[in-house]
């Protein structure tokens, strides 16, 4: 899905030697380079504005977030749970700071005006994606895509949105690797929630798996050791298909 | 500034009562990340001020008619336990509390880059655990390194220091003998980047002369806070990343 985005991150990340950790108002370069992402520029000295790791790009320098809440953008793939209903639209917890409205409009379904709830109701866990955000933070998010559904059976785990490239790993080595090897089904919303769905027992192979790369994501060799780990639950009949592609 | 005492607050040789010069700050304690279920969280020791900040957000702001079309808000939230003092304090919020919730709001402010959330509210929460004059620049000391825990975006972290007056003598940092018997009180906030003040009171009297001085050696010390704040941000990480390469 979108995960060439997030994995573009991932090859920058790898590519520097240092990881230098920044906080607000620490001065990220003083030579003229152009300010990046979470970076701001007071008396010709870029500055940090978010905590996060100091990132280098061709002439701009900015910061990667280790922390922070979810902003949704247009393209994005997200998980959702519905937390309200209208006549005409379902309200979506993206874990987003807003809320997303979900209109009957941008369902596969015909839904006649006030019969929303027989479609969708409180608690249900739809996959989406996000159309547009505009200047004021509206969001507007759609469900007439291929993939997106509602979500049933399965599991669902929620993970730091920053971390989310972490899970996808360098394009998507990391989570072909977890669906090889476990053989679930897995969807990652761009909002750092997760769905698995599998045999009970691969399935909470999966999520422990998920939950150890969310709290070592700042090592490395993690590939390896989440494959280790997942062996050493799993036994693997067959050879590890390293190429393994969705 | 209250009472009267015949104790010598500042001795013939300028040490004040516990041993301080009076151009020195009590002992400062910062940690980033302590509780779990917040967005962000720090804890803060200025001498015997104990304080623990946490923050939410940015999330949807309620009730709705504070919510502000072109940007965030900051609510704080000052609490003082019933325990913090040596007479038991009566809970709930008083004229003082919601006076320095106010001030600390408005300092914040200043720093977060609050457009970036429209019609969001960013919540900060600070609650004192133990009082010993100068809770407030302990509070919105904790605040700030909760904000950049919290990974919100904001110029720089805000240390804040009191600066006052107590047997004729300009002093640094006051504690509670030279606070309630003491002749001024003035609390102040920078921005350390570029020595702006966002917090700034008086209570009690001093000449322009004193006051100048005072501010000084605020400003200095506050430089010294500042340098503990980036640091306990720093080792939340550093400290993860020497546990997992082990």
């Amino acid at each position: 899905m979108n995960y060439i985005r997030e994995s573009d991150k991932m090859e920058k990340r790898n590519a520097r030697q240092t990881r230098e950790i920044v906080v607000p108002g620490d001065i990220l370069d003083g030579t003229g380079m152009r300010p990046g992402e979470n970076a701001y520029v007071l008396d010709g000295k870029v500055r940090a504005c978010v905590m996060g790791v100091r990132n280098v790009f061709q002439n701009t320098v900015g910061v990667i977030p280790l922390r922070g809440c979810y902003m949704p953008t247009s393209g994005d793939t997200v998980i959702g749970v519905i937390e309200d209903i209208g006549p005409s639209n379902w309200l979506v917890d993206i874990s987003a700071p807003y809320p997303a409205p979900l209109h009957v409009s941008e369902v596969p379904w015909k839904v006649e005006f006030g019969d929303t709830s027989r479609y969708l109701t409180l608690g249900d866990v739809v996959l989406l994606k996000v159309l547009a955000v505009d200047e004021s933070k509206k969001i507007s998010v759609t469900m007439k895509d291929s993939g997106l559904r509602k979500i049933e059976g399965g599991r669902l785990v929620k993970v730091s949105h920053s971390k989310v490239s972490r899970v996808i790993g360098k394009s998507g080595s990391m989570i072909s690797m977890l669906k090889n090897m476990t053989d679930c089904r897995i969807t990652v919303g761009q909002n750092g929630l997760i769905w698995v769905d599998g045999d009970d027992e691969n399935a909470d192979v999966a999520v422990d798996a998920i939950k150890m790369i969310e709290e070592q994501a700042q090592s490395s060799n993690l590939t390896d050791r989440i494959k280790e780990f997942i062996e050493s639950k799993i036994p693997q009949d067959e050879e590890y298909d390293d190429e393994g592609d969705e | 500034m209250s009472g009267h005492t015949d104790m010598v607050l500042v001795d013939e040789n300028g040490m004040r009562i516990d041993g301080r010069t009076a151009d020195q700050h009590r002992p400062f304690k910062v940690e980033a990340g302590v509780l779990n279920n917040a967005d962000g969280s720090a804890y803060v020791e200025i001498g015997k001020n104990k304080v623990l900040a946490a923050v939410y957000g940015p999330r949807e702001c309620h009730p709705r008619h504070l919510q502000n079309p072109t940007k965030a808000i900051v609510q704080c939230k000052y609490n003082m336990q019933a325990f913090s003092v040596s007479d038991r304090k009566r809970p709930g919020p008083d004229r003082r509390s919601i006076e320095i919730s106010k001030i600390i709001s408005e300092a914040l402010e200043k720093v977060v880059l609050t457009e970036l959330y429209p019609r969001a509210s960013i919540d900060v929460y600070i609650e004192i655990l133990q009082a010993n004059a100068g809770t407030r620049c302990a509070g919105l000391t904790a605040a700030s390194v909760a904000l950049a825990d919290a990974g919100i975006p904001m110029r720089d972290i805000v240390p804040a220091l009191a600066a006052g007056k107590a047997d004729g003598h300009v002093l640094l940092d006051l504690n509670k003998e030279e606070d309630n018997y003491g002749q001024a009180d003035v609390p102040i906030a920078i921005i350390p980047s570029t020595d702006e003040i966002v917090l700034l009171q008086m209570d009690g009297n001093m000449t322009r002369e004193e006051f100048d001085h005072g501010i000084e050696m605020a400003v200095a010390g506050c430089h010294e806070l500042y340098e503990l704040q980036k640091d306990a941000l720093k080792r939340r990480y550093s400290k993860k990343a020497e546990e997992e390469s082990e």
